[in-house]
């Protein structure tokens, strides 16, 4: 099989209340709870979308990091969504159980409940960007550079997408981490899965 | 009447999450669906389980949100008539 | 290189094994007759206590977590969640049918869907984890992933393990990768399913969007007031050519697509866009014009929302004449993320017993479509059946199930 070469474009970190895009802080505030920090980021960032204040928290830290990236490229309807993380959506899962636990205040809410699936936040990131392509979750115990290369390696190569925003977006109670990418045919940046996992760690 | 229409106001922006908006900018006849402020079908849902909990109205068809939710005049003229608490 | 898949998926990805636990049989026997017998599973709750029990009807796997225990030889302190239970028994029989050993010889994969995971018993002893010693065991079995390991151990699977969760597409999403890893050679043989065992969480998280029938669910009626939800497991042997000279080959995969709808968190678009093109993707891999498509298992699900996109979704693509189709809900309930698995071991049955499974209680056809799902058992030529499973998110996936 003739393969092109395919490179990371650009990467997104979200972490300890900072935003960065390409190893270079686009904004941090650390003064603030995750609720708190999304408003004043959206706002510096001048994302102006008020569907982000209806997110559960996963969906939140998922859109923060595919908007540093793909507004900066102009999303391609073609760009496909391979995601991954280690605590699914259980976060959100636990708001909708006490929600459902308590006989005498039994209210649970329509617009958490859609929230305990971790693959929602493909479908908010799809809305907003308008892509209709293939996307996947994929639930591990810890970032699988591998998995993520093997999988996007296969998308680009066999034309399924032009390009592919993968990565990890992790949320679990006060914890929380996102780790996103762009792979395609332009860069400067080999897609190996040695790449991936020095910019993962690098945490910048 | 005019203090339910503030409180409904209040609630929906608390319970549905408009960041941007304040009561003041929520007109009486304004549409809260489509155009208007831009709600949607989750958000209809999420006002049937306020109606349930705070003024003890069950609506059983979601169809029925579609009129009843229609601006804030309409729910709460509709609250007024049927509430149980 | 845009033909590439194509040639690919020509050469075929055979189906080998299949295994299956649902509401309508223990067994793919059991699950072959009701079908045939247009007998269906769904019925009053019985195995969970939810003050829901009056207003719903669910479908249920007709054994109780001790008799699935007991089948399986577990050792009593097991730390099983029914989703796990349900997923090996499933997964072994998909392994019997097939006749592989799994050993070191051939490296065997397995890709597992989930979305409940081990919700069923976090649920029950949730407020006694800090305090009873007995049930944290079920802590370390909550997470998705741990009904996948479970079963890949219990098989001895000496491969690439993954769980996959994308709301009601997982399973379909798990078969097509399974597919993609056999055709790029990353792997010859692999186990793909899912399983998802009744939970108070779904029950109360789908009453809460208003989307629960209280009646036996009426896929593509005009009347339909909702889902009913189930619970089951199916899986599927997946092997490369090379691998079944010798062997009894009971179907090919020979499409399948993935796109998103990008309209709305739970509902479907007006015009059916993601399944429009997880459809159009799927006939493309699979080198087939719409016309060569003889059966469509549905989606399906019995909501108001779902079946008329998914009409429109198929008139675009179909257009007239309209294929026989029908939604195998009727029987089974919606089984969330096993939803793909279950419909692909039926469409597998449709070219097996070359017959068209009916879309029981139907009436009265949709308004806005006119579509008449088959509602009757139908024997007739079948070479190719399209199956469909949709998900929250917007997540849309199509799998082309072929005879030769």
């Amino acid at each position: 099989m003739l393969s092109k070469n395919l490179f990371i474009s650009s990467y997104c970190h979200v972490k300890n209340n900072t935003i960065s895009f390409n190893g270079n802080v686009l904004f941090s505030d650390d003064s603030q709870d995750f609720s708190g920090f999304v408003k004043s980021a959206a706002k510096h960032l001048n994302t102006s979308y008020p569907k982000l204040y209806k997110m559960d928290n996963l969906s939140k830290l998922a859109s923060l990091a595919a908007d540093a990236i793909l507004s900066e490229q102009k999303a391609q309807s073609d760009t496909a969504l391979v995601f991954s993380n280690r605590a699914s959506s259980l976060d959100t899962d636990r708001k909708h159980q006490a929600s459902i636990s308590d006989t005498n205040n039994y209210y649970p809410s329509p617009s958490i409940f859609v929230y305990t699936l971790p693959n929602i936040c493909l479908g908010e990131i799809s809305i907003k960007h308008q892509l209709h392509s293939e996307n996947c979750f994929f639930v591990f115990d810890k970032f699988n550079p591998e998995h993520l290369h093997g999988n996007t390696e296969y998308l680009l190569h066999h034309k399924k997408a032009e390009t592919v925003l993968c990565g990890w977006v992790d949320f679990d109670d006060k914890n929380y981490e996102a780790f996103l990418y762009l792979v395609s045919e332009n860069g400067n940046i080999a897609h190996t899965v040695d790449e991936i996992s020095r910019r993962y760690r690098s945490k910048l | 009447m005019s203090e339910l229409k503030q409180e409904l106001k209040e609630k929906i922006i608390d319970i549905l999450n408009l960041e941007d908006l304040s009561p003041s900018d929520i007109n009486n006849n304004d549409a809260l669906f489509g155009d208007g402020l831009g709600l949607d079908s989750i958000d209809a849902l999420e006002l049937i389980v306020m109606l349930d909990k705070d003024f003890g109205i069950q609506l059983t068809d979601p169809k029925q949100g579609k009129e009843i939710f229609k601006s804030i005049s309409v729910l709460a003229d509709y609250i007024a008539e049927h509430r149980k608490k | 290189m845009p033909n590439i898949e194509k040639n690919k998926a020509r050469k075929g990805v055979a189906i080998t094994g299949i295994g299956i636990i649902s509401a309508i049989g223990n067994t793919l026997e059991e699950n072959r007759i009701s079908l045939l017998s247009s007998q269906s599973g769904i019925g009053d709750v019985t195995q969970i206590k939810t003050k829901q029990a009056s207003q719903i009807k669910v479908g249920e796997v007709k054994l109780t977590n001790d008799e699935l225990i007991d089948q399986l030889n577990l050792p009593k302190d097991n730390n099983f969640t029914r989703t796990a239970l349900l997923g090996l028994v499933a997964a072994k029989e998909a392994v019997k049918n097939s006749g592989i050993s799994i050993d070191a010889s051939i490296e065997t994969g397995f890709i597992s869907a989930t979305s409940v995971g081990g919700m069923d018993k976090t649920e029950i002893h949730l407020k006694d984890f800090p305090s009873k010693r007995e049930t944290q065991k079920y802590v370390s079995s909550h997470h998705a992933g741990d009904s996948t390991q479970k079963i890949a151990d219990a098989l001895g699977i000496n491969g690439f393990v993954t769980t996959i969760s994308t709301a009601c597409s997982s399973a379909a999403n798990a078969i097509m990768l399974g597919a993609r890893m056999i055709t790029s050679g990353q792997l010859d043989r692999v186990i793909v399913g899912g399983t998802d065992a009744l939970s108070k969480f779904t029950i109360n998280g789908f009453k809460t969007l208003m989307i629960l029938s209280d009646d036996v669910c009426t896929p593509f009626d005009e009347d339909r007031k909702g889902l009913n939800l189930g619970e089951a497991a199916a899986y599927l042997v997946l092997e490369s050519d090379e691998m079944t000279k010798n062997k009894n080959v009971l179907a090919y995969l020979t499409g399948y697509g993935n796109a998103n709808d990008a309209f709305h968190q739970t509902a479907s678009s007006e015009t059916g866009e993601g399944a429009f093109l997880a459809m159009q993707k799927a006939l493309q891999i699979a080198d087939l014009k719409s016309s060569d498509i003889n059966y469509v298992n549905a989606h399906g699900t019995a909501t108001p929302n779902n079946d008329l996109s998914e009409s429109m979704a198929l008139t675009r693509i179909f257009g007239e004449p309209m294929p026989d189709f029908s939604s195998t809900k009727s029987f089974t309930g919606h089984t969330l993320a096993a939803a793909g698995a279950i419909e692909a071991v039926f469409s597998v049955m449709a070219l097996q017993e070359q017959t068209v499974w009916p879309n029981l209680n139907f009436r009265t056809k949709i308004e806005e479509t006119g579509l008449e799902p088959t509602s009757v058992l139908k024997t007739k030529n079948i070479q190719n059946v399209l199956s469909n499973s949709f998900g929250f998110g917007g997540n849309c996936s199509t799998l082309i199930f072929s005879k030769r």
